[in-house]
This record gives structure tokens, C-alpha cells and sequence, in this order.
């Protein structure tokens, strides 16, 4: 690629995801005020929406290899995260805690898993190498599927393989190995109540000059950690994206029978796109959820629809613009109703909601509007509304701007730049 | 092959199609130990009766389910997503209507016209059954049919009518967005408890003694598969012997030439819809009817089964879907001879990714006709 648009390029995406994130910041500094939060609760928010953000940028990334580079449609996302952070569960669990792990060292079962979910896709992309686009979609959403309910069978609850007894927890879910970060504050990390380390005590002192507490703090350093990942993660598929291979995958997006015809042994690009994206797959699930409960109900498909629909208003294809869709995935469309719903019973009194919606629309015939809005505002019917919401953004992108945000953009498929050539004389 | 003639047949079908072959032998050898089974008395021939019944309730819902799927599959070349959310509306509609019928008078309408949910009804006061509320549960069928089509031409209007001219996956997509609209809707106006609908006590039902066990047969299930065998039969009917089920039928083989020949194809299309739509809400009404639980989670959590179906039977093959849906649901229900409860849908999904595997056209694939 050469240089100067390269470079160009880059500054303008990091100026973009720079800009994004201030706007974001600003924004939900401004509903913390609107809500009263003091300042614990202003950075705890602030952390909520990075660390989200970071997980779903780093899903979309994933996603966006398979789906915006070699257009394979993969609909079993939240299986391969199932994969990922069970395998690092089963691996790293001490054998103690029912269900009982094998408590290997942490790095080995965070491999473990990331290299079980590459596996599991390898598996997956058999299929996929004869079947047809709606095909795969429906045979990778039924993997997903396969994957939870094993996971979540009263079969493996606790089983015992040559000797070792480990186990998936069935519906009870199992509880995961503490958060790596806490060895960064404390001396006895595994342990809650170890006392804090030298660091520890130095940090979380400062914080408590400012009444934040070390709580947040560890979740902060945890989200950076977590933004360090995207950002290393971003820097790989953009590398793979413009090597020979990421050509190639382009090209399979385009025209299948043009890449074979060039010689190019397609399958082995999609198994190893499979391979790759699965992995990362796992990776994001595990940072996800470490240090809390691996449970079978955050795998449901709907975890990979949030995928999909994040992808889609980055705009398949673009890096950045996967960076950018996880994160107004994840602080808008995710975690912002929520807070309209705080920002508007704060400002409007609105009472007691009422029991049914015919309770409520009854009392639009008094042209009384706050029932309704009562009703509507209650914490089931928001978290229902969202995924309402979701639904109509979903299809109205898809309508309007199926390239997303920034999937309008040309990726070059060429190794020098085309148009740079036909202005001649340019540097 | 330039050798082939001097291969033996059997060697040749092991070196070029050995999934065929490790399947068909996987087959074989479970089929001998359910007779070995059978045999020393492992398993009762009254409990192969029942799986094999609830094979056949399952498989015709599933069927059903499947013919308006596999449908609009053909005609319009996209797996719709939203499938399973039209049920669950048409399960809703009719349910709302038998639930009116039933109770009118003697309870709150409020709580009659939201199935109970939030403001809970007792199924044996109300007391629906076939036999005792027969009008109720026919007003239910007909008004779950005529919801559904409606709902169905509606989105098609809205959603899909924009995007004719656009790839199978975008249609896909657009169709998850629906789902998702769909079902949460109904939870915003419904709320999500689940609702029981039939009064157990009023339901006729009897046990057919079968060696030492007995198979128990309930009217809901009879109903559900006399009236499943029914409209398949009728739809059979209108794809074979009307005009526009010819019309149908060209255009899933070739839209283009459909056209050409004058076929009015948008006015082919919505009839479609309106078949199609009716024939789902139908079988939702009659899924729930049969199960006697509604919950808004119906007819999503059954659409990678009907899927399985379509997709076995062969995608856009009518017939398909209802021998896929029969396929599917046997081999769920009698995995449980070998398999524990929790993995009779992973049974039903892996028979799906195995028949992909060495037949992606399906059983009665091939041509995409209906």
C-alpha cells in the first residue's frame, strides 16, 4: 500500500475513533449529571460503557473477518464464545469450587480455550465449504445451538474423564477464575478478601481522595486492558486484511468461482478464516466474562444477532467501522435505553406504573398520558422496547445503508493503489 | 473416472461418497440395537409407541409449520427468520379470540383479552377443550389464520416489498430485525409469563394398552394431527390443480420466465403471503392448542426445527417440509431411547447438518419446485 494515503487514512480512522469516543464520554458524563450520580458513580458509568464497548469491538472485529472480508455468513457466534470461555472454565477452575475444574494456571486455560474455540470453528467450516449463504447461516445458528444445550445438559454437570472430575455446571452455570487484574492490586489475588498489594494500597488511596472507590478502579484497569486487546487485535486484521490472504478473501466475497479459477484452493481460505475468527471469538468471550459466572443464557443466539447488528451499522468490511459499531452497539442501542428511562422518570414524575397495557391505554382515553408512559417506562417493558428498537434498526439499515457507517469506503484490493497511478507524477 | 469400469460398485459408493456410507452404517447399527432392545425387554414396546406418537404430534407442528416457510422460501429466495415470530402472533390472536369466546361474561375482559398473563385465569374455570368449547376453538383457528396473512402481506408491504430486487442475505437480515420487533412487541403488550390455555379435566383422552405399558392419546393431539394432515393435504391440492398454484410453481422454478409468460408476479407473490401466512397461523393456534401453554417464545424456539425440516425435506419443496418435519420429529422423539431428554433437540439438529452433508438438495430436492 503506499504511503501517503495509507497514511492519511489511518490518521483520519484515528482521529474518527478518537473523536467517537470523546462524544460518547461527553454524552453520558452529561446523563450521569442529569441523573444526580456523584463522581463514583459518573466513572463507574463511564467504565460500564468502555468495557462493553471493547467486547463487542472486539466481536465485531472478529465477525467482520468472516462476514465483511470472505462474506461467510456465520450465525453461530455465541457458540464459539460458549466454547471459549468454558474451555478456559473447565481448564482454570480450581478443582475445589463444584463444578470442579482442572486449576491449571490461568494463561494455559485462557489458550486452552481460545485454541478449543478455533478448533470447534474448524468443525463448523466444514459445512460451510459446500453449502450456500442462507444455508450456512441456518446449519451455523443450529452449531450454536448444539453447542449450549451440551453446555448446558444435566450430562456434564460434573463428569469424571480418566480420573478428573470437572464439569459445565448445567443451568446452574459455572463460576470462572478471578479476574488476572486483581494481581495487579492485590497480594493474594484469588482470594476476595486479600489485602491490597503496595500498588494497591497506593492507587486505590489516591482514588479514595476523590471518593472513587477500588472497585471502579479495578474495573477501569481492566476495561484498558481490554482496549489494549482491541487495539492489538485491530492492528492484526488490518494486516491480515491487506496481505495476499485478505486478498483473496476479498475476492471470495466478490466472486467465488473467479478466486478458484485463479487457482487460489478456496476452502482452505475459509477454514482458516473459520479458524482465526472463532479464536478471536473466544478470546472476547473470555474477557468478557472472567471473573464472573460462565451461564448458558448469555450464549443465546440473540448474543450473536447484538453481534450482527453492530457489524451492520459499523458497515461489514471495514475495521474501523467495527471498532465504531461495537461501541454504538453497545453504549446506544444496549445500555442507552436504559438510561432514557432514568433520564425520564428523574425529570418526569410518573408514578406508579400500571399492571397491564390496556391499563394504560384505558387511561389514554381520559387523555392522561403518564400511565402509558409508566407502563412503557417499567423495567421489563424497556428491556423489551429495546429489542424492539434493535428490530427496526436492524431492518431499517438494512434498507437505507446496508454499507453502514463506513462500509462505503473502498477497500483496495490491489497491493499499489490503483487510483494513485492514473494521477501520475505524485509522490 | 477412467478406471471406474473395473471397480466394484460397492467400492466405488465408499470411495466417493464415504459419508453416505459411515451414516447409512451408523443407521443400521442403531436400528439393530432398538430391536436388541426391544427384544430383552429395555425398552417397552408401549415406550416406542409413545416416542413414536410424539414423533408424529411433533413432526406434523413442525410439518405444518414448515409448508408456509418452505413457500415463501421458493417463491421469494430467502430464509425468513420471522417465521417462528408469525406464529407465535397467530398462537396469540386465535388464543385471544377462544379466550373471549369462552369466558365472555363470567371474567374480566381485560384478563380474557391477554390470555391471563399478568391478570392469571384458571384454565379449568374457563375449562376449553375441543370437545367442550368447540365453537370458541374453531372462531380461534379462523381468526389465527386470517391475523397471521394479514400480518404477513403487512411486513411484506413494508419490509420485504422494498427489497425485492436484493440478495437472499439482506432479506435474511431484515428478517431477524422483524423477528426481534415482532416477538418483543408482543411482550410489551402481553407481558412474557407463560399462560396455560386448556383445562386438562375437560379434555377426553384414553390409554391404548400396548404389552405391559400403554400409549395415553389425548383429543388436542388428534386434533392437532387430523387438522395437520388436512391443510397439507389442501394445500397439496391448490399447488396441484388451481391456476395459481401453477402460477406458483412456475414462478419458484423460474421467476423470469414466470414473467414473461404475463404470470402476474407481485399478485403471486402476496397470495403467497396470504396462503403461506394463514397455514402458519393456523399451526400456531394448533401447536399451543395441543401443548395447552402459550408463551411468546413459541414459535422462535421452534424455528430451527422447522428449518431442520425445510432444509431436510429439500428448501422450497412443499412436500419437503411435511416429510422433513415427520423426519425431524421422529428422530428427536426416538433418540430418547439411546439419548438423555436434554439432547433430543441436538439429536434433531445434528440429523439436519448430517443430511446437509451428503444431500444439500434434501430428501425430496432437486428441482426447487413447489
Amino acid at each position: 500500500m503506499s504511503t501517503t494515503t495509507g497514511r492519511a487514512d489511518r490518521i483520519n480512522d484515528a482521529v474518527l475513533l478518537l473523536g467517537f469516543a470523546l462524544g460518547i464520554y461527553v454524552l453520558f458524563t452529561l446523563v450521569s449529571f442529569v441523573l444526580g450520580l456523584d463522581l463514583n458513580g459518573t466513572v463507574n458509568t463511564l467504565r460500564r460503557i468502555t468495557f462493553l464497548s471493547a467486547v463487542y469491538a472486539m466481536l465485531v472485529l472478529a465477525l467482520n473477518l468472516q462476514w465483511g472480508y470472505a462474506g461467510l455468513f456465520n450465525l453461530g457466534v455465541a457458540g464459539f464464545m460458549a466454547v471459549g470461555v468454558y474451555t478456559m472454565g473447565m481448564l482454570s477452575t480450581a478443582p475445589s469450587s463444584t463444578p470442579p475444574g482442572l486449576g491449571l494456571p490461568l494463561p494455559i486455560g485462557i489458550l486452552g480455550g481460545i485454541l478449543a474455540a478455533s478448533l470447534v470453528g474448524v468443525v463448523a467450516s466444514l459445512p460451510a465449504l459446500r453449502l450456500r449463504g442462507d444455508y450456512l447461516a441456518i446449519v451455523t445458528l443450529a452449531f450454536s445451538e448444539i453447542i449450549r444445550r451440551t453446555y448446558r445438559s444435566p450430562v456434564f454437570q460434573e463428569f469424571t474423564v480418566g480420573g478428573l472430575s470437572l464439569g459445565t455446571g448445567g443451568s446452574r452455570g459455572m463460576s470462572l477464575p478471578s479476574n488476572p487484574i486483581r494481581s495487579l492490586f492485590y497480594e493474594n489475588p484469588t482470594e476476595i478478601t486479600s489485602p491490597p498489594s503496595a500498588f494497591g494500597n497506593a492507587v486505590f488511596s489516591a482514588a479514595e481522595g476523590f471518593g472513587i472507590q477500588s472497585t471502579v478502579v479495578e474495573g477501569w484497569a481492566w476495561a484498558i486492558v481490554l482496549l489494549l486487546v482491541v487495539a492489538g487485535i485491530y492492528v492484526l486484521l488490518r494486516r491480515v486484511g491487506n496481505s495476499p490472504f485478505g486478498r483473496v478473501l476479498k475476492a471470495i466475497r466478490e466472486d467465488e468461482l473467479v478466486a478458484s479459477a485463479l487457482g487460489k484452493d478456496t476452502r482452505w481460505f475459509k477454514i482458516k478464516v473459520f479458524a482465526l475468527g472463532c479464536a478471536l471469538m473466544g478470546l472476547a468471550a473470555i474477557l468478557w466474562r472472567i471473573g464472573g459466572i460462565a451461564s448458558t443464557s448469555s450464549f443465546m443466539p440473540i448474543q450473536t444477532f447484538y453481534v450482527f447488528v453492530a457489524l451492520i451499522i459499523g458497515g461489514a468490511g471495514s475495521n474501523t467501522g467495527s471498532v465504531i459499531g461495537g461501541a454504538v452497539f453497545a453504549s446506544l442501542l444496549f445500555e442507552g435505553p436504559n438510561f432514557v428511562r432514568r433520564v425520564v422518570t428523574e425529570l418526569v414524575p410518573v408514578g406508579n406504573a400500571p399492571n397491564t397495557f390496556f391499563d394504560a391505554v384505558g387511561a389514554l382515553a381520559g387523555l392522561d398520558p403518564t400511565p402509558l408512559l409508566a407502563y412503557t417506562l417499567s423495567d421489563v417493558n424497556v428491556s423489551a422496547l429495546r429489542l424492539v428498537l434493535l428490530g427496526v434498526v436492524l431492518i431499517y439499515l438494512i434498507q437505507n445503508r446496508p454499507d453502514g457507517l463506513l462500509g462505503h469506503r473502498k477497500e483496495v484490493a490491489a497491493s499499489v493503489d490503483l487510483s494513485e497511478r492514473t494521477g501520475g507524477g505524485k509522490q | 473416472m477412467a478406471q471406474r469400469e473395473d471397480v466394484n460398485p460397492a467400492v466405488a459408493l465408499v470411495r466417493e461418497r464415504p459419508l453416505v456410507v459411515v451414516f447409512v452404517a451408523l443407521a443400521a447399527v442403531l436400528g439393530i440395537d432398538l430391536v436388541r432392545k426391544l427384544a430383552n425387554g429395555g425398552v417397552l414396546v408401549a415406550d416406542l409407541a409413545t416416542f413414536l406418537w410424539d414423533g408424529t404430534i411433533l413432526g406434523m407442528s413442525i410439518g405444518l409449520a414448515g409448508v408456509g416457510l418452505a413457500m415463501t422460501y421458493s417463491i421469494l429466495n430467502f430464509a425468513n427468520f420471522a417465521h417462528g415470530d408469525y406464529i407465535t402472533a397467530g398462537a396469540f390472536a386465535g388464543w385471544l379470540t377462544t379466550f373471549l369466546i369462552a369466558g365472555f361474561g363470567e371474567f374480566a375482559l381485560q384478563a380474557l383479552v391477554l390470555i391471563g398473563g399478568p391478570l392469571p385465569i384458571s384454565t379449568a374455570d374457563l375449562g376449553i377443550s375441543v370437545t367442550a368449547t368447540p365453537i370458541a376453538i374453531l372462531a380461534g383457528i379462523v381468526v389465527s389464520a386470517a391475523t397471521t396473512a394479514g400480518l404477513a402481506l403487512l411486513l411484506d408491504r413494508y419490509v420485504f416489498k422494498p427489497m425485492r430486487d436484493q440478495r437472499g442475505i439482506s432479506l435474511l437480515i431484515a428478517s431477524v430485525g422483524v423477528a426481534l420487533a415482532l416477538r418483543y412487541l408482543l411482550v410489551y403488550v402481553f407481558q412474557a409469563s407463560s399462560r396455560g390455555l386448556t383445562a386438562g379435566a375437560k379434555t377426553p383422552s384414553f390409554q391404548l394398552g400396548i404389552g405391559q405399558g400403554s400409549l395415553p392419546i389425548n383429543a388436542h393431539e388428534v386434533t392437532l394431527v387430523v387438522l395437520a394432515a388436512g391443510l397439507m393435504l389442501a394445500t397439496h391440492v391448490v399447488l396441484k390443480y388451481t391456476k395459481l398454484g401453477t402460477a406458483m410453481r412456475a414462478m419458484a422454478d423460474n421467476e423470469d420466465l414466470a414473467r414473461v409468460s404475463g404470470i402476474p408476479t407481485e399478485r403471486v407473490v402476496r397470495a403467497t403471503w396470504l396462503l403461506g401466512g394463514a397455514l402458519t397461523g393456523i399451526s400456531g393456534y394448533l401447536i399451543a392448542l395441543e401443548r395447552g401453554v402459550l408463551t411468546t417464545g413459541l414459535g422462535w424456539e421452534l424455528l430451527l426445527l422447522i428449518f431442520a425440516a425445510v432444509i431436510l425435506g429439500g428448501i422450497g419443496s412443499v412436500y419437503g417440509a411435511m416429510v422433513g418435519g415427520l423426519v425431524i420429529g421422529l428422530a428427536s422423539r426416538v433418540s430418547l431411547v439411546w439419548l438423555p431428554e436434554s439432547f433430543i433437540i441436538v439429536a434433531a439438529f445434528a440429523v439436519m447438518i448430517a443430511m446437509l452433508l451428503v444431500r444439500p438438495q434434501g430428501i425430496l430436492g432437486g428441482v426447487t419446485t413447489v
